[in-house]
């Protein structure tokens, strides 16, 4: 299983070759996420309306590999933008991936850019 | 294959049995346990609260059929009458016999009754087992059924008399207490105490009499009155004699076992008697030339004769036996530890508030460096810390005196529990020490107070230590950075019942309204969101539809997510009561979405393996069929699971299904801090396992009996007695008062048997609310329920009525394909998914 996690790494935004555009901004709901397929990929984006930012990562929890993050809910500890996953409560940093509340390896994050309407997921291929 | 006998099935005896089998090493022996009584062994400390309740069950130490899971053979209404040494065998009263290795004598005591002239009339009873009670019951009803207002006397001011002497005054008899000595519980307060604790007695309208030498009852058949000198009658129309205890040695006679001069078996102090083959243990067994009346020296004694048996020849008594008390008596702490009575010449501190009702005494040494005994009435809230202290010779403030002084500007006086030495015994009668409560917590074992007294039993017998267990399990936990605030979380500086009031008062719709004006600055988490949401559809009628992104993940898309992200759907099914159309119906569907098919605990079917993406295609053909919601994956109204009642039942004394059905009815969807679930039974055969609901109901000549605030899960609990033969309509109001209650005021996560157990005044408070409406709240409660259960909607309905909300059961935002990373490997005839590595 854990091959899975092959297909995701952090990317940074000057790093990124592709801007793929993913779906329309009014697609994710305010403060929660949705799930981004691209390539063999799945992307879990949120739109963080509180903070008037977005943020991607892998849609796979590190614990037992299921394709679920896009559906946690979203929030903060202490000031760290973080998602919790669905299935053990497991969370992770929306900004740096790291596990916050455990010491799981942490989850690829990735850059999200919004044009016009239109929401953006940089990739480096 | 060696065999024990046991003589005598009460709490020690019992405790025997527990510990024996507890022990690897128990598997080469045969247990056979006799007991006199008609049930198995009971819990005797609480013997009072079965004049409320009348249920025996409840005070059973352990149902009849754990003997038989544990290869315990247990013979009950049999008495052991002889005992022959020589041959090793014993004989009962129906001239049976047995062969044994080892006896294991537990044959507690009896009511000791005082020989005074016509002590033999009728309307004298003693209180020691339920039987006693029985006929003390039947007598008062008889009595009551005059019509007159009637008095009922206590011979004995001591600990067991006080409890009796409550509940006759709550049977509504005039009730007096007597007592030879010249104050109340002679050996464990002293007189000023005594006096406080009288005052509060008083208050509560039972009448002290002390140092009353009784001459003779007076009466011809009955007792008409109690003659105390030549001047003085007092006319009772009963009496209950608790005048303290006499162990049962007569079996130990029989086979010339060594007795006191006074009573009692004797015993060293690995608690074999003058024949090393037999042990004596607990209130029979006379032990430093003492018979010890507590349950846990009682305890303790039966785990030294376990040791002893299986091989463990080190096993002993400590020569110190600690005979510390506390109980609440109608709601009065009364505490005593130590040298209370101050017999070896300590120095004295006393603490009384008149105005408060409150006493306490410490005694220390002449050095003012250790403490000696205490007594505390009125407030005992420092009692675990001071017997601590005490038990473990702790250090004492350079000024002793502020051990007992109120705590000024909040700072607590005392010690902190973490000073405790880990050996310290945090509960005797389990005997567990701080360590082994630190233990399960920091190897991560425990993570919360219900879990560390599951693993260790602490605060399971008296319960006297629950306050301390509760503070070791709070300072461990956040020693080891584990918030334990009473706080939802780090979002907001308040818990549930605060946030109920202000979005009810505020009259907020958003989670941002509420987190905008009331929270810390931050923006919310999986903590404060879903707790939000409940209180908003509670307070304002909506479904998890409203604001989908801060439900939990289950509620956001109305199903129970699984192992491998996909989910179960379970149709609602009230009372379980189901056509054979729609039966059908939902074989077809689960066949048609291959979806792995299984009955659930509630007795409903739970379709799994669903994809987000087939979740709105499945329901759309469920509720063609009629199906609605079963809100399986919601803080909610589970089910309501009935038998089938007088309907089909030759046993049914009411309509269990179509009560069900109704109830069920009423409270689906609401959402509530936790699950709910409940039962009607249509008899007292209770086959739809009532008691074992969050509230449940059993039908009884004359209408319901009502219990709430059972559950099933990690900690069993049984619903306890809340109101008799009522009738439907009686049954739904108070229902609707009593979950509105809950909804109001549990902390998040808690199930009705956590709230109604931590509720301040316990389920007494709780029926002055519900049923006499203290609170003055009961019409609000009705009114905020009757608006739930009119705005009820379908969700699932709801959802697969509006296409914007169907958009959200689509696995990509960008694609209509599923998630290919769902495996699922055949199981029996079905599937499952793949197991987790």
């Amino acid at each position: 299983m854990e091959e899975i996690l092959e297909h995701y790494t952090t990317t940074k935004l000057e790093d990124v070759q592709v801007w793929f555009k993913a779906a329309s901004v009014k697609d994710f709901p305010k403060d929660g996420g949705a799930c981004v397929k691209y390539k063999e990929k799945q992307i879990a984006v949120f739109n963080f309306a509180r903070l008037n930012k977005w943020y991607a990562c892998q849609n796979v929890c590190p614990h037992k590999m299921e394709m679920v993050l896009s559906r946690g809910m979203i929030g903060d500890d202490k000031g760290m933008p973080k998602v919790a996953c669905p299935l053990h409560k497991k969370t992770f940093s929306l900004e740096n991936g790291e596990n916050l509340n455990g010491d799981l390896e942490a989850i690829a994050t990735y850059p999200v850019k919004i044009e016009g309407e239109n929401v953006y997921i940089g990739f480096l291929e | 294959m060696k065999t024990i006998i046991v003589v005598g099935n009460g709490m020690v005896g019992y405790k025997f049995c527990e510990k024996f089998v507890a022990n690897d090493a128990s598997k080469d022996f045969k247990i056979i346990v006799f007991g006199e009584e008609p049930r198995p062994a009971y819990d005797r400390v609480h013997l009072s609260e079965y004049f409320e309740n009348k249920d025996a069950k409840a005070l059973e130490m352990a149902p009849s059929s754990w003997y038989e899971e544990n290869g315990i053979k247990l013979i009950t209404e049999a008495r052991v009458t002889d005992i022959s040494r020589n041959t090793k065998t014993i004989t009962t009263a129906n001239d049976d016999k047995y062969a044994y290795d080892y006896i294991v004598l537990a044959t507690g005591s009896s009511a000791f009754v005082p020989p005074i002239k016509g002590i033999e009339k009728e309307g004298v009873f003693v209180y020691r087992t339920i039987e006693d009670l029985d006929a003390t019951m039947n007598y008062v009803a008889k009595l009551k059924s005059e019509g007159t207002q009637k008095r009922a006397a206590i011979l004995g001011g001591g600990l067991l008399g006080l409890e009796a002497a409550k509940a006759l005054i709550d049977m509504g008899l005039e009730t007096a207490v007597v007592e030879f000595a010249p104050r109340l519980m002679p050996r464990q307060l002293n007189g000023d105490a005594s006096k406080s604790l009288q005052t509060k007695l008083e208050a509560l309208g039972i009448e002290i009499l002390l140092s009353k030498a009784t001459q003779q009852l007076t009466g011809n058949d009955a007792i008409t009155g109690m003659q105390f000198s030549e001047e003085e009658t007092v006319p009772f129309d009963m009496l209950l004699v608790s005048a303290g205890i006499r162990p049962r040695d007569e079996l130990a006679k029989t086979c010339n076992l060594e007795i006191g001069t006074r009573g009692g078996i004797l015993v060293s102090n690995d608690m074999r008697t003058s024949d090393p083959n037999i042990f004596a243990i607990g209130e029979c067994a006379l032990l430093n030339s003492m018979i010890y009346g507590l349950v846990a020296p009682g305890y303790d004694m039966a785990e030294v004769a376990v040791a002893q048996i299986l091989g463990n020849s080190e096993a002993s008594m400590p020569t110190e036996i600690d005979m510390s008390t506390k109980l609440k008596l109608s709601g009065i702490d009364v505490a005593s530890f130590g040298d209370a009575l101050n017999e070896n010449g300590g120095v004295e501190i006393v603490y009384e508030n008149g105005y408060e009702g409150i006493y306490k005494s410490i005694i220390v040494d002449k050095e003012g460096k250790s403490l000696l005994g205490g007594i505390m009435v009125g407030d005992a809230s420092d009692y675990s810390m001071l017997h601590q202290i005490f038990l473990n010779g702790m250090k004492i403030p350079e000024d002793p005196a502020q051990l007992i002084l109120p705590a000024t500007d909040g700072a607590a006086s005392l010690g902190d529990v973490m000073d405790l030495p880990g050996e310290a015994q945090v509960c005797s009668c389990e005997s567990v020490t701080k360590g082994q409560i630190c233990g399960v917590i920091e190897s991560g074992e425990a993570k919360d107070l219900a879990d560390v007294v599951s693993c260790t039993k602490a605060g399971t017998g008296c319960g006297g230590c629950k306050p301390m267990v509760a503070d070791l399990t709070t300072a461990t936990l956040k020693s080891l950075g584990i918030e334990v605030k009473d706080t939802v979380c780090e979002h907001f500086d308040f818990n549930r019942q605060d946030l109920y009031k202000i979005i009810e008062v505020k009259g907020y719709t958003t989670f941002n309204e509420v987190l905008d004006n009331h929270g810390n600055g931050g923006h919310g988490c999986e903590l404060c969101k879903p707790l939000v949401a409940s209180l908003m559809a509670t307070i304002h009628a909506d479904t998890a539809n409203k604001e989908y992104a801060i439900q939990d993940s289950n509620d956001r898309f109305l199903a129970n997510i699984q192992r491998n992200g996909t989910y179960s759907v379970v149709p609602r099914v009230p009372g379980g009561e189901i056509t054979p159309d729609k039966l059908i119906a939902l074989g077809e569907i689960a066949k048609k979405y291959d979806l792995y098919t299984k009955i659930t605990g509630g007795v409903r079917i739970d379709l799994f393996g669903a994809t987000l993406n087939q979740l709105p295609l499945i329901w759309k053909e469920l509720i063609a069929h009629g199906f609605e919601s079963g809100h399986a994956y919601g803080k909610s109204l589970r089910t309501v699971k009935t038998c089938v009642g007088s309907t089909w039942c030759r046993y049914g004394m009411d309509e269990s299904v179509s009560f069900g059905i109704e109830l069920e009815n009423r409270y689906r969807g609401i959402r509530a801090p936790h699950k709910i679930k409940g039962g009607v039974s249509g008899c007292i055969r209770e086959c739809a396992e009532a008691r074992g609901k969050d509230f449940g109901l059993i039908a009884v000549e004359g209408g319901w009996n009502l219990y709430v605030g059972g559950n099933g899960g990690a900690n069993p609990r049984h619903a306890e007695l809340f109101a008799e033969q009522i009738d439907n309509k009686t049954v739904i109001k108070y229902l609707d008062r009593y979950l509105m209650f809950y909804m109001r005021t549990a902390k998040p996560l808690q199930r009705t048997a956590a709230w109604q157990e931590r509720l301040e005044g316990g389920l007494e408070y709780l029926k002055e609310v519900i049923i006499e409406d203290k609170l003055g709240i009961a019409e609000d409660l009705e009114a905020e329920m009757q608006t739930l259960v009119n705005k009820f909607e379908c969700e699932w309905t709801q959802a697969v009525n509006d296409p914007e909300v169907m958009k959200r059961f689509n696995h990509f935002v960008n694609s209509e394909e599923e998630d290919d990373n769902i495996v699922f490997v055949p199981l029996r005839e079905q599937k499952m998914p793949e197991p987790w590595v």
